[in-house]
């Protein structure tokens, strides 16, 4: 790491002496502490959500939150159209959000590293192939890729991850190729490969551990687009199905209700902004603590 | 450089080829087509039908030849649901799109790069704290909702812009708005800090030591560098914003390719669907393409750097 005025230059919300730094500690609190919430809260969906998320209660309809004057105090988030609680709703929307966010960031990842791995360390023409796979993948839109394999695979769960793992493995195999690319020139790995280690033994031992910083971050930040991917793809009709509540299904029942019952599309789509914007303050903070100099 | 471009081309000839068999294979998807194009009640009879009219009894490579041999001549078949040429659709609603995504980054470039500008020029400023939190904001908010709390203020509550549909200027503020959003956001982040990094270049500080006015370094010396590297964000962001045009669309009704294939996907227009896909990559391609030339235009340089790789 270079001497303290050097990072504030490159890192783009970045700290620069020590008052502002106070400010940048502040946003990665904020954001773990939202992070800690919403992850407790869908861990323990069972045990804090009032009612039964699928729970209808047609007579309590279209309730607004509680601070408002038709507000009743046992649904303090509201009713939707069938009567359902969204607080419980939200609670238990955020186990897909951030499970299947999760679960595509894991497997992305896996791909993402070992393409990234293989492409930078080996070179040539394994290298050229495999960016050229990362040139098709980062050319088609792959939203509609995504709802095109889903529809045709079907909504579940698994395809749903899968789909949304495939698309965005690039994000992975770019920035780690190209840190790749750097690492091996370096002299531990021609030391290692000296002392007569096999490829496999210096990528994994070698290499990898070096390129972790970047992988972090990226995990990071792709945790937070794979949210908002999520919850497109259950908006679109295309994620996980009903009844199990998403915020983005939750987003798209309530469209139909947006001039008289604001709470619907609000409160979910309120729910993914400050997951979002949490994850994405975690990963800012993780970039400019561990190598302010990453451009990611 | 002449090899640069070249080299350039034949790269881009080859990513269009990865997507056709991506392209192609979205059909083949499930193992058997005939199963994702006909309704699930189909008899036997004219699944076997089918199978026949499309060659699928053919071996896969003789099925994508003749796939791609189509496909360069524009020829996706015809859409099941409309029965019209696939392109013909396209090439309908294609307009519709690109003045969607045209004006979404438009007006993202025309808030974000003077936004991010005068956030680094007056750094830790009120300004600059505004521009962050807006930053965050808007690289945390989905398109989608943002579309739906717009059209829940500005159509619904104020009704000053209408909520759906595609009729005359007003119609396009709020869907660019939406659709700019989170480009507005990553350019003004970009800007911020191109700006700041070339803020703390050598002959910046040369030229200061010179006693050149802040005026002039700011202005003549250092915006002209900072702004070579969104040249390539642009084209990238427009790849995004066709991506988010889909959703956008949906949300504001506009009737543009993004419908289209959402429309073709839960219809089963198979054809459609891989004829938008290719469309759209395609024009993504090209449009990155040509912002590569711009910029070995604008900084030599990138020549030698990319040479190397």
């Amino acid at each position: 790491m270079s001497e303290a005025a050097s990072p504030a230059v490159v890192a783009p919300l970045g700290p620069v002496a020590a008052p502002v730094r106070r400010r940048v500690s502040f946003r990665a609190a904020f954001g773990i502490t939202v992070l800690l919430l919403m992850g407790g809260a869908a861990l323990a969906a069972p045990q804090i959500a009032p009612w039964d998320p699928g729970r209808q209660m047609l007579a309590k309809r279209l309730r607004p939150p509680v601070w408002e004057a038709r507000g009743l105090a046992e649904h303090p988030l509201g009713t939707d159209h069938l009567g359902r609680d969204i607080l419980s709703r939200i609670v238990y929307g955020g186990r897909i959000s951030l499970g299947v966010g999760l679960s595509a960031v894991t497997l992305s990842g896996l791909i993402g590293v070992s393409l990234g791995l293989l492409a930078g360390f080996h070179g040539g023409r394994t290298d050229a192939f495999i960016m050229r796979v990362v040139d098709v993948f980062l050319a088609i839109p792959y939203i509609l890729l995504a709802m095109g394999v889903v529809f045709a695979l079907g909504p579940s769960l698994l395809n749903v991850i899968l789909v949304m793992a495939v698309t965005r493995w690039v994000q992975f195999a770019r920035i780690v190729r190209a840190d790749v690319l750097s690492i091996r020139e370096r002299e531990f790995v021609s030391g290692a490969r000296a002392r007569g280690n096999r490829s496999m033994r210096l990528l994994l031992r070698h290499v990898l551990p070096n390129a972790l910083t970047p992988i972090i971050v990226v995990a990071t930040l792709e945790l937070a687009f794979m949210i908002i991917y999520e919850s497109a793809l259950s908006f679109l009709g295309l994620g996980v199905q009903p009844p199990t509540p998403t915020w983005g299904w939750m987003l798209a029942d309530g469209r139909n209700y947006i001039a008289t019952a604001w709470w619907l599309a609000t409160l979910p789509g309120l729910a993914i902004m400050l997951t979002v914007l949490a994850v994405n303050l975690l990963g800012d903070w993780l970039r400019d603590t561990l190598d302010p100099r990453l451009k990611i | 450089m002449l090899a640069f471009v070249l080299r350039r081309l034949l790269q881009s000839v080859l990513v269009l080829l990865g997507v056709s068999v991506i392209v192609f294979g979205l059909l083949h998807l499930t193992g058997d087509p005939t199963r994702l194009l006909l309704p699930l009640e189909a008899r036997e009879e004219d699944v076997r039908q089918l199978r026949a009219l499309l060659g699928l009894d053919d071996p896969l490579w003789v099925q994508y030849l003749r796939f791609l041999s189509r496909a360069v001549r524009g020829d996706f078949g015809l859409s099941f649901k409309h029965q019209v040429p696939a392109l013909t659709l396209i090439l309908q609603t294609l307009p519709a799109t690109l003045e969607l995504t045209a004006a979404g980054l438009g007006l993202a470039l025309a808030v974000a790069v003077p936004a991010g500008i005068l956030a680094a020029l007056r750094r830790n400023s009120l300004l600059d704290v505004i521009c962050s939190v807006g930053v965050l904001m808007g690289q945390a908010m989905p398109v989608y909702w943002l579309g739906l709390l717009l059209i829940m203020v500005f159509a619904v509550g104020l009704g000053w812009f209408p909520a759906a549909g595609r009729d005359g200027l007003v119609s396009l503020v709020l869907p660019a708005t939406a659709l700019g959003a989170f480009s507005m956001a990553r350019i003004a982040r970009m800007a911020r800090s191109g700006m700041l990094e070339v803020l703390a270049q050598d002959y910046v500080r040369t030229a200061r030591a010179a006693g050149l006015r802040t005026f002039v370094i700011t202005y003549k010396y250092a915006l002209k560098n900072a702004a070579i590297p969104l040249v390539t964000i642009v084209g990238l962001e427009f790849g995004i914003l066709l991506g988010g045009a889909v959703i956008t669309e949906t949300v504001f009704a506009w009737p543009g390719v993004g419908r289209l294939a959402v429309d073709a996907i839960f219809s089963r227009d198979y054809p459609l669907v891989q004829a938008i896909v290719a469309m759209l990559s395609t024009l993504f391609v090209l449009i990155n393409l040509a912002m590569d030339l711009v910029y070995t235009y604008l900084d030599p340089r990138i020549v030698f750097v990319r040479g190397k790789q």
